[in-house]
């Protein structure tokens, strides 16, 4: 039986000014929110529970799970934050969907901060991306104006604020408490847990933190009922996700559909491998998620399949490379990334890293060492579990499941730059490109 | 001209006074406004100046050492005058294969500038950036923070022409037309410059899933509305945050105060009416 997409987030994303309150109350808009308002929130908290939901940021944590940590109210503030920071290699699906529809994020932050109990929300949205922050900043403004949001929402006495937050280029500040000290003014970098958000998060206050994706699909399962949303997807993989094509595809995109479909449907549905060409290798969910070939086609791409394959669903960031691509270019340039982004906070990152920079370097050049291909496997296993924040395993990912993949490639490097073995200029998406 | 302790004139001290006043009402705690008050110095300056990092000091009342090291930890602020239009190729590995490599070395060639270098007429910065959320439209360049798509090194290369010489750029998803730094820099410090309902709400491979949905008849399944678990809830309703006492053993209501916020009872009331944000 074969899986079809399940337009639900995306399904308002091709109307006439899809951003604007108008046309989202056209097409049910806040009307979740008008019925969340007169219902009890622990109810609100067990239906999101009873959905399955789970956090669609990349570790896959129920998402009414986490609400249902917080510590009973003690007269003190409690915060949600929205973590909007986006920046793991490959995903991109919070982007578009905040600039085709804002509202949707800020109706789910109403319905949550309610449940919650939280009377002050953020979203902290990456600052590489001026116009999805002008989009933010121009919904919460016309959800205030219509009594949604601000003092006295519907006439029910309760009252929520919305910030818009703006970061400044930083990756690790998609990590919860990295994002968390960033919002407090500091440099972003990660909080020891425990304490977790739930108990001690902003100002030390209980916090919950959550995806995008996750807190846009709170909306849906309040109208559509616990069911409706559990109705799709796997046992333990419910609901609808986004998922983001990118690379050597014939139609790269956001196909949302249930989880589970398998990876092979997607890639039908996208139009195969670019000009009839091989896949090579793919990434289930970011940079962060170790690769995959084509030996996993027809992997279910839910939690659970995708970890019992050795890698992880993380972010449904589809990154599709076919035959001309060099393994160790790619695996090199990600390590660059993780160089860049280590937030300098403990040892084995931050300077592990940085060795695995300079050999990924020597072996694209062609000038590898006899023992290299080991030596990075040690210092992946140096770096990965003993470092502070999953930057530090995500770093070792793409090295390790490169060799276990590919390790005749890496040898290559002792002797061959990569891109006399796979022509650079063959990869591009126009032809004539040169190193 | 004078200036003043703090480096800006006056005027400029009165007015920037003005927009952090309007900052920091949108937090609970003032420390909170640092970021978008190092954004809105770069929309003064054009980067991080010593000026600039002098007011932030000033208005937190932190040292100008906290200031910096903040400042330092984040790549889109500026430690020397920033051009008038940063230029950012996506060299992350997806963008990277799909051309992005080849577009910056023509870029750095035509320009005679490196990564994060300046035109000598001030007009272009050229970066290489990280994976900017748009891999589904690779490979990608960014001018100010706003998406121009799909890019190869003949488009990338016409667009940069035209901001050299002064004429204006669409992006592909954004405003309809690109805005200096200094005024992106104030956007980013929170204050909306009205030009939110320019440009698409989707690009095509935003659409993709969807166009195919609709050719093939696919939907979500249907919300029937039968499930009315919400409506047998009862209505306990709206019970004000705080209005049930203390915590768990264990939990924040145990912790030693550390913030004005803990020791008072109206907390929740104060802190969240801040008002508005700009
Ligand atoms: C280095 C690093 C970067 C991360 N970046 C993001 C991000 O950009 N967006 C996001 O939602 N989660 C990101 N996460 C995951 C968050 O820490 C957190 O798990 C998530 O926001 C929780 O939301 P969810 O339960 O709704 O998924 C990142 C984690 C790490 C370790
Ligand atoms: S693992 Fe890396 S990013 Fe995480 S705390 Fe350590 S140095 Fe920072
Ligand atoms: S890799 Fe370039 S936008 Fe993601």
């Amino acid at each position: 039986m074969s899986t079809t997409l399940a337009p639900s987030l995306s399904d308002i994303w091709d109307a006439d000014r899809s951003w604007t309150l108008k046309t989202y109350s056209e097409h049910h808009g806040y009307e979740a929110w008008r019925r969340a308002i007169h219902t009890d929130p622990a109810k609100l908290i067990e239906t999101v529970k009873d959905s399955g939901l789970r956090g669609r940021g990349g570790a896959g944590f129920p998402t009414g799970l986490k609400w249902s940590f917080l510590p009973k109210p003690d007269g003190g503030p409690r915060y949600l934050v929205v973590n909007a920071d986006e920046s793991e290699p490959g995903t991109c699906k919070d982007m578009p969907l905040l600039l085709a529809n804002p509202h949707a994020l800020i109706e789910g932050i109403a319905i949550t901060s309610f449940a919650i109990g939280s009377n002050h929300a953020f979203i902290y949205v990456r600052g590489e991306v001026v116009h999805v922050y002008r989009r933010l900043l121009a919904a919460v403004n016309e959800a205030r104006e219509a009594g949604l949001l601000g003092e006295n929402v519907l006439g029910t006495g309760y009252h929520l604020e919305v910030t818009v937050h703006a970061g400044a280029g930083a990756y690790i500040c998609g990590e919860e408490t990295a994002l968390l000290d960033s919002l407090e003014g500091r440099r972003g970098q990660p909080r020891l847990k425990p304490p977790f958000p739930a108990v001690a998060g902003l100002y030390a206050r209980p916090t919950v933190v959550n995806n995008v994706e996750s807190i846009a699909s709170v909306p849906g399962i309040i109208r559509g009922g616990a069911d409706w949303f559990s109705s799709m997807g796997t046992e333990k993989s419910k609901g609808h996700g986004l998922f983001s094509l990118s690379g050597h595809v014939t139609r790269p995109g956001q196909y949302e559909a249930p989880l589970g479909i398998t990876f092979r449907e997607l890639l039908d549905m996208a139009g195969g491998v670019r000009d009839g060409r091989s896949l090579k290798f793919w990434t289930p969910g970011g940079s962060s998620t170790p690769i995959l070939t084509a030996e996993h086609l027809d992997l279910s791409l839910d939690y659970e399949s995708v970890g019992a394959a050795g890698s992880m669903l993380g972010t449904r960031a589809l990154q599709v490379f076919d035959e001309t691509t060099s393994v160790v270019r790619c695996v090199t340039r990600w390590t660059d990334f993780y160089a860049h982004e280590s937030c300098g906070k403990c040892t084995p990152c931050r300077e592990g890293t940085y060795w695995l920079k300079q050999i990924m370097h020597r072996l694209e050049a062609g000038q590898g060492t006899e023992s290299d291909v080991d030596l990075l496997l040690d210092v992946c296993s140096n770096i990965e579990g003993r470092s502070f924040c999953a930057l530090g395993d995500a770093a070792a990912q793409p090295i390790t499941s490169g060799i276990k993949h590919f390790r005749e490639e890496f040898e290559q490097g002792l002797h061959t730059p990569a891109w006399e073995l796979f022509p650079y200029e063959a990869n591009a998406a126009f032809s004539g490109a040169t190193r | 001209m004078t200036i003043d302790t703090n480096g800006y004139p006056p005027e400029v001290h009165a007015r920037l006074g003005a927009d952090a006043q309007q900052i920091l009402a949108r937090y609970p705690e003032p420390r909170s406004a640092l970021l978008p008050l190092l954004h809105l110095v770069q929309s003064e300056d054009g980067y991080v100046s010593p000026a600039g990092i002098a007011f932030c000091a000033e208005v937190l009342d932190l040292s100008r050492a906290s200031v910096s090291a903040v400042a330092t930890f984040y790549t889109q602020y500026k430690r020397r005058p920033n051009g008038e239009y940063t230029v950012g190729i996506c060299t992350n590995t997806l963008c990277a294969v799909m051309g992005g490599d080849a577009i910056f070395d023509r870029l750095s060639a035509h320009l005679g500038i490196g990564n994060d270098e300046t035109t000598e007429d001030g007009r272009i910065t050229l970066e290489r950036v990280e994976c900017n959320a748009a891999c589904d439209y690779a490979p990608v360049m960014v001018i100010n923070w706003e998406f121009f798509d799909n890019q190869t090194p003949t488009s990338a290369l016409d667009a940069v022409d035209a901001l050299i010489e002064g004429r204006p750029v669409t992006p592909t998803r954004g405003a309809d037309s690109v805005a200096t730094f200094k005024e992106v820099s104030r956007v980013l410090a929170g204050f909306d410059d009205g030009r939110a309902n320019e440009g698409v709400g989707a690009g095509l491979a935003t659409l993709e899933g969807l166009k195919l949905a609709r050719s093939q008849g696919w939907t979500a399944p249907a919300m029937d509305g039968s499930d009315d678990a919400l409506e047998q809830g009862g209505t306990s309703g709206t019970q004000p945050p705080g209005a049930q006492p203390v915590g768990d053993v264990g939990s924040s209501a145990e912790r030693k105060p550390t913030t004005p916020a803990d020791s008072r009872a109206d907390t929740v009331e104060k802190v969240d009416q801040k008002g508005p944000q700009a």
